[in-house]
């Protein structure tokens, strides 16, 4: 294809750990097929060439959490035809949205001495709380497998194939052995698929970097929970994490704690 | 003469968003600031009142790059406060697992982010149409170096295995035999790298800096050792704060690390380089000695070269510790908490990353402070801004724009990493 008709693509970050832009990066065996697809117009991390919009595809790392950053979010949605969140940060607003359960004040003053320098704002929110978007991919971080995935299926113009079901399911495509049958607490049947049920594999829980899957039942897992010897407070750390802001869990947190 | 400013706003290259500030006046720089405006995310905050156990997964998130970092200081800070000792076998793992993450962020940085700006071109990707065999073996050790990460982690970016006492499974020896022959081909390439680089024109550029590393007994640097420096700095880790400070200026969300004593110093590979030069195994040596490098490399420029070099040195460490790997009884020692203080500091790929945690008696988190690489080293990377610009300020406009990104580069600054940390220890008196 030449220059003229590849789209070009585009990558953001807002708050976030940079982990889900460097999934594309790890994509090592797809990523030069992938720079020949496209046109990586605007890119900072990888590349200093840096060009002007429109952007045919936008992919946004990171939650807002400045008043500058909600305002550059609605510039980067006015110059994208196609705007797709990755990871948990945009998706849902990330661990920095623990500051939503708290008082931003004190989380100023516990680690900044001049709190006068800092502006910030008082929550963490996903893009789609600033601007429409048109597609979501989820995990803390992304799997680089779904990334491909998403950006092929544009490139053909075709719905990617992502599911919405829950971790229980790829746990059991991975034949593994369900760790709460062997009294591990884990969140699973509530939690969004994409991982590939990485934690039962190891032998432990999932602790829900995923968010939460389409219809979870957060209260039944929480019971079951309860039966193996959770206390409140270890419920509303668990809800209480990656994707705390996600409605499903921040309403389940909220029902437990000391 | 008036006062010209210099800017770049919106640095390229690098991991997180910082920007750069020149200022010029009679000919002379006035002024040298990294800015980094990256939203804080106030880890330091929200880790009060959250449970030892999920400590390590929450740390991993200040860094998607170097997430093995902040976990490995985490645990051992943890086990260091509880008097659990981890050792043996799943000591090596610790190690081995440290290696990928050294070798997947080094290649990364080398070929993707670094490289290009000695071969004059915006990215690797256009660097990859006259110099493919370069980019494709830069890609094929950071795949290695992700697979080592994937087969003991679960996955390469915030790994899910690494547990206060251990891990949460261990791996069999049939799952790292196949990670060993991709280790073998990315020790190849590296040492190939390696040469390759040391062949790229370099700035006459030297400063003396103050380095500070970790310094072990017997091995290089990952997860044990004193704090050590050049000048008169030989303490224990849970000693850092009686030689170091965070200050907090205007210009940036990062905190400045500095000593109390002297101000700036630099941690890294330069710096863990010439404080264990000794304890490279005999082959690096002489690779380095190839290399044209001597026991000491005070040009940043250069720091690519020692950056290959740890890569060589990784893939053999690894290769060394699969050899030698048989799977442990048990995947995690048992820790029981207790209320206490506990200290951890660790080797991350750009410089050591030093961790307090205060727990009551149930381990729960209290207090806690996280000193990350880049911070400390945000004076250095000023400093060289400011006596680089002086040598070139003759030069045309974008030459020095070029010039002063590529010296911060130098550094492989991780702002994500560096933004959010204040210090709680400026709070107290």
């Amino acid at each position: 294809m030449s220059a003229r008709t590849r789209p070009r693509l585009a990558v953001w970050k807002f708050a976030s750990c940079d982990g889900c832009q460097l999934s594309l990066l790890d994509c090592e065996d797809e990523f030069l097929t992938l720079a020949g697809a496209v046109q990586i117009t605007n890119f900072p991390e990888a590349s200093s060439a840096v060009e002007a919009g429109p952007y045919d595809l936008s992919l946004v790392e990171g939650s807002i959490t400045t008043a500058h950053d909600a305002e550059r979010i609605r510039a980067v949605r006015e110059q994208s035809k196609h705007l797709i969140t990755i990871g948990a940060c945009a998706t849902a607003g990330g661990i920095q949205a623990l500051r939503n359960f708290a008082d931003i004040n004190d989380f100023i003053a516990a680690v900044y001495a001049s709190p006068e320098y800092i502006t910030t704002l008082a929550t963490s929110t996903p893009i789609s709380a600033h601007v429409p978007v048109d597609l979501e991919l989820r995990g803390c971080p992304i799997n680089k497998a779904q990334l491909i995935e998403v950006i092929a299926a544009y490139l053909a113009g075709r719905k990617p194939a992502i599911g919405a079901h829950s971790v229980c399911i790829e746990c059991k495509q991975r034949g593994c052995v369900c760790v709460m049958v062997q009294g591990v607490p884990c969140l699973g049947p509530v939690t969004h698929a994409g991982c590939g049920a990485i934690c039962p594999a190891y032998r432990r829980g999932c602790y829900g970097c995923y968010g939460p899957m389409e219809s979870p039942n957060t209260a039944a897992l929480a019971r079951e929970w309860q039966a193996l010897g959770a206390t409140p407070r270890d419920l509303q750390r668990v809800f209480r994490s990656f994707n705390a802001a996600a409605k499903p869990f921040s309403t389940e947190s909220a029902a437990h704690g000391d | 003469m008036a006062t010209k400013t210099i800017r770049v706003d919106y640095l390229t290259r690098v991991e997180g968003e910082g920007a750069l500030d020149l200022e010029i006046s009679e000919g002379r720089v006035t002024a040298a600031q990294l800015r980094i405006f990256e939203p804080p995310r106030f880890f330091e905050a929200l880790l009060r009142g959250r449970g030892y156990t999920e400590t390590p997964d929450i740390v991993a998130r200040i860094c998607g790059i170097c997430p093995i970092a902040y976990q490995m200081s985490a645990v051992h800070a943890i086990e260091n406060a509880f008097g659990v000792k981890v050792e043996g076998q799943l000591r090596a793992l610790r190690r081995l697992i440290y290696c990928g993450e050294w070798i997947e962020s080094h290649a990364l940085h080398v070929i993707m982010l670094h490289a290009p700006d000695f071969l004059g071109f915006p990215d690797a990707i256009q660097m990859a149409r006259e110099h493919g065999d370069l980019v494709r073996g830069g890609l094929a050790m950071k795949k290695a170096g992700n697979e080592l990460m994937r087969v003991l982690g679960g996955r390469e970016v915030h790994p899910v295995n690494v547990k206060v006492g251990g891990f949460y499974r261990a791996p069999s020896r049939a799952e790292l035999a196949p990670v060993a022959e991709s280790l073998a081909r990315a020790h190849e390439i590296a040492v190939g790298l390696a040469r390759r680089v040391s062949a790229f024109s370099f700035p006459q550029f030297e400063r003396d800096y103050e380095f500070v590393a970790l310094r072990h007994p017997h091995e290089y640097p990952f997860n044990e050792g004193r704090l050590v420096s050049n000048r008169d700095i030989d303490i224990e880790i849970a000693d850092y704060e009686t030689e170091f400070e965070e200050r907090q200026v205007a210009h940036s969300t990062a905190l400045h690390s500095m000593l109390k004593r002297r101000g700036a110093y630099l941690v890294g590979p330069l710096a863990r380089y010439a404080l264990n030069f000794d304890r490279l195994p005999a082959s690096v040596q002489t690779l380095a000695h190839e290399c044209g490098l001597g026991t000491v490399c005070r040009n940043p420029f250069k720091s690519i070269i020692v950056r290959a070099l740890e890569i060589v040195y990784a893939c053999e460490e690894a290769l060394r510790l699969i050899g030698a790997y048989e799977p442990p009884a048990l995947a995690a020692v048992p820790v029981t908490p207790r209320a206490a203080t506990g200290f951890g500091c660790t080797e991350a790929p750009r410089g050591f990353c030093w961790h307090r945690y205060e727990f009551d008696a149930e381990g729960t988190i209290r207090t806690v402070r996280i000193v990350p690489p880049t911070s400390q080293n945000q004076p250095s990377i000023e400093a060289d801004l400011a006596a680089l610009a002086t040598t070139i300020l003759d030069q045309p406009e974008q030459f020095i724009r070029d010039r002063c990104e590529q010296a911060i580069r130098n550094h492989d600054p991780c702002i994500s990493c560096a933004t959010h940390f204040l210090a709680l220890s400026m709070r107290r008196t």
